[in-house]
This record gives C-alpha cells, structure tokens and sequence, in this order.
C-alpha cells in the first residue's frame, strides 16, 4: 500500500505545476495479486506493483490528456508540460464548460488488513484445498485466487480533493470431469470471509451432476438463472443504455422512454457505490461522490447515470457520480448495479417449474441489436432440464438470443438472496438474485 | 541495461531459482478521437516497468514493478521466487521448458515514416476530414474516427544467456459512422470495426487506407441500412468479406489451435478447445480449400515480431493444411508436453507466447493467423453464386468456451440472386459449428483480396490481458449456414 499522503504529494506536485485554467489528477495505486491453476497446478501465480498518473490539462476549452506510471518529481512536472502541450494542439470543444467543483465526499470503510497483507502461501493453501477435492474426485481443478490493494487519489485545480482505499479477494473455480464441468465463485472485501473449501464443494457437486449431458432443441424455454447470469444481463443492460450519453445520442433502450414501463413491475434496479453488499466505491473518476440512482422502478423506466459533460447537455441536471477516467468517449455508466432481489428460494422456484432449463451463467454474451438490449451468448458449466419441479438430467450448453428488457418483463419469480459478482474492471460489481424467466429463447446447441 | 538484467537474474539465481527471465518494457501509446467534428480525444499515454518471471522447485513465479531501482529489483526478483516456491507446494508435477533457447539480437518493425515525427495537427486535419465527409450525409447521427499509434520498447534476457532488444510500432486508423431512427441504429465502419484497423508500421498505413476518401460511402451505407429489409432466415450459401472472415478466422481458428487452452490453462475463464491432441495430424477442420498458416513476419500485420516474450524466434507454422489440423500455437512448455504424446511435434516452441506489457506474464496469443488466398476473384466468385447472401464488416460476436458454436452479426449484408448483388439488408447474422462450417468452405478470392487485418481487442489471462492479433483473409464462400436469426 502507497498510502493517501504520498498519493496526495504526487497529486500536489502535479496541480502545483500546472499552468492550465483548469487541471486534474487521477492517482491510481495498485499492488495486486493473483495465484491461477488449471489441470490441478498452480501454472501462473504473480504479483504487481504499479502506480499510475493521469493529468487532464484544459486551456480555454481546449482538452489534453497525459498519463505515466513513473512519479518522480521531475517527471510528474515533464507530465504537466505534455498534457498542456497536447491541449495546445487541440481545437476548442464547445461543449466543455468545467471540471466539476468539490462537494463533500463521505468516506467509507472498504479496506481490510487480512487482504492487503494475504501472502502467496496463503493463497497456495486455499487453492490445495480446491485441488484436493477436484483430485479425490478423479477432476480437473482451474480457476483463481486473487487479492489486492487498489488507491485512488482525484483532485483538480477547483479544490476536488477525494482519496479512496479498498480492498478485494476473490476466489473462482471450474471443476471438470471427462464430459461435464461445475462452476463456483465468491468474492469480499476481507479475504477471510472467503472459503475456498465451499466453493469448491459447490463446484464438484456440480460438475458431478452434470455428467454425460444429452441435447435439448433450442426453442423459448422457462429459465431459472443463477445470479451469475443475471448479473451478466444486468452488466450489459447498464452497458448499453443506463448511461446519459447513450440515452442522448439515441443508442438507448431508455431513450423517450422516462417514466414508460419497460419490464415486468417485480424489476427495480438501482446503482449505489454506498451499498456494503457491493464493491464500496465513494466518488467516480472525475472526484464526484456517487448519488444512489433510480433506474427501473416496478418496471418503470426511472432514470440514467450522469458524469460531468452528460450532466452539462441538460438544464438542471448534475453529475450522479459515475463519470470514467479521461479521455472518455462512450459517457458515464453504473458501476454499482443492484437488482431488487424477491422472497423465492431456489428450491422453490424449482418446484413450481413444470418444465425449464437450470443456467448456471453464461459464457462471451455480446449484443446483437443494442437499442432492444437484444444480447446473445453461451451457457456454460453447469446447465441442467427441469421436469415436473426437480431437475432431471444435465443439457449440452445452448446458445441464447434473447432481448434482456424482454426477459425482465417475464421474471416470474426471484430469489430472496442477492450475490455480488465482481465483473472484472476496478470497482465494477452487480449486486444480482436467482431469476425464474419465462419464455427465454435459445437458438442454438453445441456438441459438450 | 544490460547491468540491470544480470543484477536481476543474479537475485533469482541466489534465491534458488533453476530458471529466470526479465522483462523491462516501455510502451508509448498516442490515440486521438474525433466524434461529430469535435476532438474528445487526444491522449498521451507512456507506461514503464519489469517483470520477472522464474522457476522455483519446479513451478512459476512471476514479480513486477513500475520502479527499476536496484533496491526494487532485488525486491521484486526474490518475490517472484517466493511465489513459485508457494506455486510448488500445491503442485505434483514439475515444469518442462525443453531445449534452451540462447539469442542475442534485436529487432525493430520496419517503418517507412515514424508516425511519432508526424504532427498532432496533420492527424487531427485528416480525421476533421473524415468527419465533414461523413456527417455532409443527411441523416447521419454519428460519426466517430480515431487513429492509435503505440511505440513499444523491450529487453529481454534470460538465465539460459538471451539477450534480445526490440522496437516495435503500431499505426492504427478508423470512422465508425451511426445513423439512428424509430428504434433502430444502423452503422458502418472503416477500414473495420471495433474503432479501428491496425498493423505494424509507420504513418504510411495511416496514408494508405485514406480515411476522408471511404467516409462518405460509409455513412451514405449506414443511412441507407435504415430502410433496409430484415436479412432473413434461412439456410443459404454465405459470402464473408476480408474483415468478418477475419474475425471468424480469429474466433474459431486462433484461439482453438493455442496449445495452453487446450491443455486446459484458460478453462475456468476463456475456455477450452475442441482441437484436442489426439486430433492433432489426423482432425478434418475444413474442406480442401482451407489452409491457414500461423506467422510472426509477415509485413505489416499485427502479430509481426522478431521474438516473442520467453525469447524464441517469431516464425510460420502451418496450422491447417488442405483441410487438415496440422498444427498449434505453442509456447516452450505447451511445447514440450506435446512432445510427450506426439514425438513427431516439433521439439522447439514456435514463439506464440506475448504478454500485455510488463506487469502480466506471457501466454499463448495468436501471431497473425491467416487463410491463405485461393483463385477467384471477388466478381467471379458473386457470378458463380446462384443464391445467398453477402455479408460485410463484423458487429457483434460470440462464441462457446470450446470454439464450436458461434454466432456473428454484421455491419451490412447484400443479397445474391443469379449470379449479382441484390438488395440490401440489415441486422444480418449468421451462427454454425466450426468444423462444419470450415467444411462447407468451397471458395476463397485471390491475392488481389487478401489483407491481412489487425485485431487490437484479443482478451484472455487472468489478470486480465489484451493482445493485438493479425490475420490475413480474402473474401471466401460458405456452403448450407443459417442466416438470419433475427428474421
């Protein structure tokens, strides 16, 4: 860990060189680590130590952007003198008005002492206890183990000042027999709250169940989607269109839409960086504290996410918080997706399923059609028939395509419990439940 | 330097290390963005550091640093010792690199004009250009261009006695136009998609692809794709241009043939490969017309390079030979255990391993993987298609964890009817199984068409790494594939 003083010495030493009307410093600190195994070995295990500066230069309302991973003094004043000259060169963007001004940012709790300092013996020790099971069940064990301090530092020349510090452990797997394979993940801010030896039982129960799959006709089917696959859906939904630059430019599903009903009325999705289910993430990348945004209320399209120049194209309208680093072309975008979770167990919506597909998650979803959020993708790792309210056998993987706001407006059913699934970039996480979905087309199988 | 990297090694050897490998990286990347006549982008962007990768009781270890003090490389370099020795005690077995590799070279990308020499403003004007040319179309909602340069700079040595400097230069260049209606948004890139094209070489790729001259007739193409017809559905013979069959060629070629996904090292996150090895020599991947060959040299493309990041020779490997899976991407340690099974593989890897900087360890990426070109012209090969459809520049993409079932959609499609063109349609996809797929391939265009495509966007590895991939294609005919899901 770097620290919010040194952070803050190169963030100082940066605003204190600069010559522009208006500059700003995003600090990135990171020591991370990552122990990976596949075939039962550990076959990549590493570690990384890395701090990056990016500087926002603006001359009038010329822009230019710098950034270095070196921060000596002499350097970070060389940095200073690029960005400026790169806005220099620049036309003006009459769309620019200004950086945002600094407003109090609420600082949260998301370090853990147990992470940061989790050894590369610890993790070897967590990842024996996945192999053992995968081997004493004749199993090939892959997946990660990962730990890691990330620190950020914005501050621009109008008094922004935000420092954050978080920590995050995440433990996935893949168990696979000769024809099937079983998934399971987890991850939490304090390492110790991760049990590798749970996730590994949930995943060769399920690579064991999933032996000798048979085929099943593509065609519209009731789907029961773990919450990893829901979060997916919810992943690209944001994506796609719960952004104010999407809605602006057209590209959304939202777009016209405000105050329309645009799925079922048991869908309510929000985004809050304060929420200590998610990822705690207390301001965006330009300084801005995050405001808890209504996007779907009861199916009610309620609202978009806001960064600074999206909030400066609309009278009245202010940044929500969820602008990205600069230079950025596609716009702000939630970062903190919940999704009302129901009161139904999974073993209730089993029950009252006479006949649907059991998806564990889903493998390389990309949209088809982005303005009806019509996405398609693989299932994977885990995918069984339901017959008469128990699951009967397991299915070869199939391909769906499918729109998301159609099939949020067909959730019969959703679970009680919501799962955070970290979705791989920075701070990014969806908070999702269990869903019972009816009429989910697939459109394709494949041979495994 | 070369007082660095013997300091380094020397540290790994002293902490027991049987084998030891640093890294020390420079990238400099250039990017400039202009969306609707105003630059939203114009960035410089320079990141420095090392990695040190080892074997310790037999196992991996791997180390980085953006800080290359001596005080930090002694750091770090013990580091990664202490990571393999905590690798090995979950471990049964232990890593086989096979025959040392020894090479004290440099290698620098062939580059007409530096494309760090040519000014800001000459870039900005031809993308400004670009820009008045695409949104003087009425109807236009977007228009966005860009261009991308990186300048890498990388030492590599090793315990076995390499020594290797290398220079490598990308220039990269694209207008992504949008037209937006009733629900409905259309769009036309190029020279491709994903926001640009890109290859190894200097700013006469920049003046080659002449950005302003194409961007009228792509935005012109995106308005027109509004009141296009549904592409519709059915069963049909296909016919990809240069870019999507690249991408196919990526898809359900490259990545199945990386010898590290077979052996199962990406399975909980990128996937598998059906190209299992009992397959290999003796699997029917396509129908005669198919060969793809694997490179590391040919001009301009992407995955050019003189060595890759464990220090072997880039060079070209057949990988599917008049329809036949003949070969795999492989690194020194894919290589030997391949070796195992099959002792007529080669014995050596054949230099596939990169890494996405200095932070992340190589893995197995693709070099330029290309389909080599047959005899038809693209005219001749329209006149010999009776019907079908035509389907132009990737949109969307998908495809399982073992390379078997995709599905891709594209920019533009036209319809074949008798021999010519027919109308256009819109939101066209088309999905299949890839040895079947291959296998209906009855066609490829010649030389006059083949190009070899850049491809900036390849992920894989954990923590996560983005590759840029090269593969030559020219356009080439698919027999009985489903088109048109959405119809």
């Amino acid at each position: 860990m770097i620290g919010k003083a040194r952070l803050k010495a190169i963030a100082d030493t940066i605003l204190s060189a600069a010559n522009a009307d208006q500059t700003e410093v995003l600090v990135n600190g990171q020591d991370l680590a990552l122990t990976r195994f596949a075939a039962n070995s550990i076959h990549q295990n590493v570690s990384e130590t890395d701090v990056s500066v990016r500087v926002r230069s603006i001359v009038g309302k010329k822009i230019g952007v710098a950034s270095s991973n070196d921060v000596s003094e002499q350097a970070l004043k060389g940095l200073v003198r690029k960005a400026e000259t790169v806005a220099s060169f620049q036309q003006q963007n009459p769309e620019f008005r200004s950086l945002p001004e600094p407003l109090p940012v609420r600082e949260v709790d998301a370090y853990s002492e147990s992470t940061a300092g989790y050894s590369a013996e610890a993790r070897a020790k967590g990842v024996r206890t996945i192999l053992e099971q995968s081997r004493s069940h004749d199993m090939q064990a892959s997946g990660a183990f990962s730990t890691g301090t990330e620190e950020t530092m914005i501050a621009n020349s109008l008094g922004v000042s935000a420092y954050h510090c978080g920590t995050m452990a995440t433990v996935m797997t893949v168990i696979m027999g000769s024809n099937s394979a079983g998934y399971a993940a987890d991850a939490a801010q304090d390492v110790s709250r991760l049990d590798p030896s749970d996730i590994a039982r949930i995943a060769v129960d399920k690579a064991i169940r999933s032996k000798n799959p048979t085929p099943i006709d593509p065609g519209s089917y009731t789907v029961i989607l773990e919450s990893d696959a829901v979060a997916t859906m919810m992943f690209y939904l944001g994506y796609l269109g719960l952004g104010a630059q999407s809605m602006q430019e057209n590209r959304s599903f939202m777009s016209g839409r405000i105050g329309q009903k645009i799925t079922g009325n048991n869908i309510t999705i929000w985004d809050d960086g304060f929420d200590p289910r998610g990822i705690m993430f207390p301001f965006d990348y330009e300084g801005v504290p995050k405001q808890k945004v209504m996007l779907i209320e009861e199916g009610i399209a309620r609202g978009v996410v806001y960064d600074t120049a999206s909030a400066q194209r609309e009278v009245g309208q202010v940044s929500t918080g969820h602008g990205l680093p600069a230079p950025n072309t596609m716009g702000p975008i939630p970062t903190s997706l919940f999704m009302k979770p129901g009161v139904a167990t999974q073993e209730e919506m089993i029950a009252s399923t006479k006949k649907g597909i059991w998806v564990t998650r889903f493998h390389y979803v990309n949209p088809v059609h982005p303005v009806k959020a019509i996405l398609t993708g693989m299932t994977r790792d885990g995918t069984f028939l339901i017959e008469d309210g128990k699951i009967t056998r397991p299915l070869k993987n199939l391909r769906f395509t499918q729109s998301i706001l159609e099939a949020f407006s067909h959730a019969e059913m959703l679970g009680r419990d919501l799962k955070m699934i970290k979705m791989g970039f920075g701070g990014f996480a969806t908070c999702a439940p269990a869903a019972k979905i009816n009429g989910f087309t697939f459109t394709g199988t494949t041979e495994f | 330097m070369r007082e660095t990297t013997e300091r380094a090694l020397d540290v790994c050897r002293s902490h027991g290390a049987t084998y030891a490998d640093i890294r020390i990286v420079r990238r400099e990347n250039q990017n400039i963005t202009v969306k609707n006549g105003i630059v939203q982008t114009l960035s410089l962007d320079d990141d420095f550091g090392f990695g040190v990768r080892v074997i310790a009781d037999g196992a991996w270890g791997f180390a980085s640093s953006n800080q290359l003090t001596g005080a930090e490389i002694d750091r770090v370099a013990a580091q990664a010792v202490t990571i393999a020795r905590a690798s090995a005690t979950a471990n049964d077995s232990k890593v086989e690199l096979g025959p040392p590799e020894v090479h004290v070279d440099s290698y620098k990308t062939p580059v007409h004009i530096d494309p760090f020499d040519v000014s800001l403003e000459d870039k900005i004007d031809v993308l400004i250009a670009a820009d008045k040319e695409a949104r003087a179309v009425k109807g236009l909602a977007l228009a966005q261009g860009s261009m991308g340069f990186l300048r890498e700079t990388k030492t590599f040595a090793s315990s076995e006695g390499s020594y290797i400097e290398q220079t490598l230069v990308e220039s990269g260049l694209g207008i992504t136009v949008r037209a937006v209606a009733d629900g409905e948004m259309q769009q036309r890139s190029y020279p491709n998609s994903f926001g640009r094209h890109q290859g190894t070489g200097g700013y006469e790729i920049i003046q080659k692809w002449d950005l302003p001259g194409n961007a009228r007739r792509a935005a012109e193409e995106a308005v027109a794709l509004l009141s296009a017809p549904q592409c519709p559905s059915k069963t049909t013979t296909l016919i990809l241009d240069g870019p999507q069959l690249a991408l196919q060629v990526h898809e359900s070629c490259g990545h199945p043939i990386e010898l590290d996904r077979v052996y199962g090292t990406e399975a909980a996150f990128a996937g598998t490969s059906f190209l299992t090895p009992d397959k290999y020599g003796t699997f029917r991947y396509g129908s005669d017309v198919v060969n793809l060959v694997a490179d590391a040299v040919t001009p301009t493309g992407l995955g050019t390079y003189g060595y890759d990041d464990e220090g072997v020779p880039g060079q070209t490997t057949d990988i599917v030979k008049n329809g036949m899976f003949v070969g795999y991407l492989t690194s020194r340690e894919t290589a030997s255990q391949l070796r195992k099974t099959h002792p007529n593989a080669p014995a050596r890897s054949n230099g596939t391993m990169r890494a996405d900087g200095w932070n992340r360890v190589p893995i197995v990426r693709m070099n330029n993987v290309s389909l080599m070109p047959g005899e038809p012209s693209l005219d001749e090969l329209i006149a010999d298609t009776d019907d079908g459809i035509y389907m132009l520049t990737n949109k969307s993409w998908s495809i399982d964890d073992k390379r078997l079932n995709f599905q891709f959609g594209t920019e533009m499609a036209y319809e074949i009817k008798n021999g010519k063109l027919g109308q256009m349609v819109k939101n066209a996809t088309y999905t299949g199984i890839t040895p079947k797929f291959w296998g209906g391939c009855d066609a490829v265009c010649n030389t006059d068409h083949w190009n070899v495509w850049g491809t900036t966007n390849c992920g894989k590895g954990q923590p996560g790494q983005t590759a840029h991939t090269g593969h030559g294609t020219a356009p080439a005919r698919f027999r009985n594939v489903q088109v048109g899901l959405l119809g």
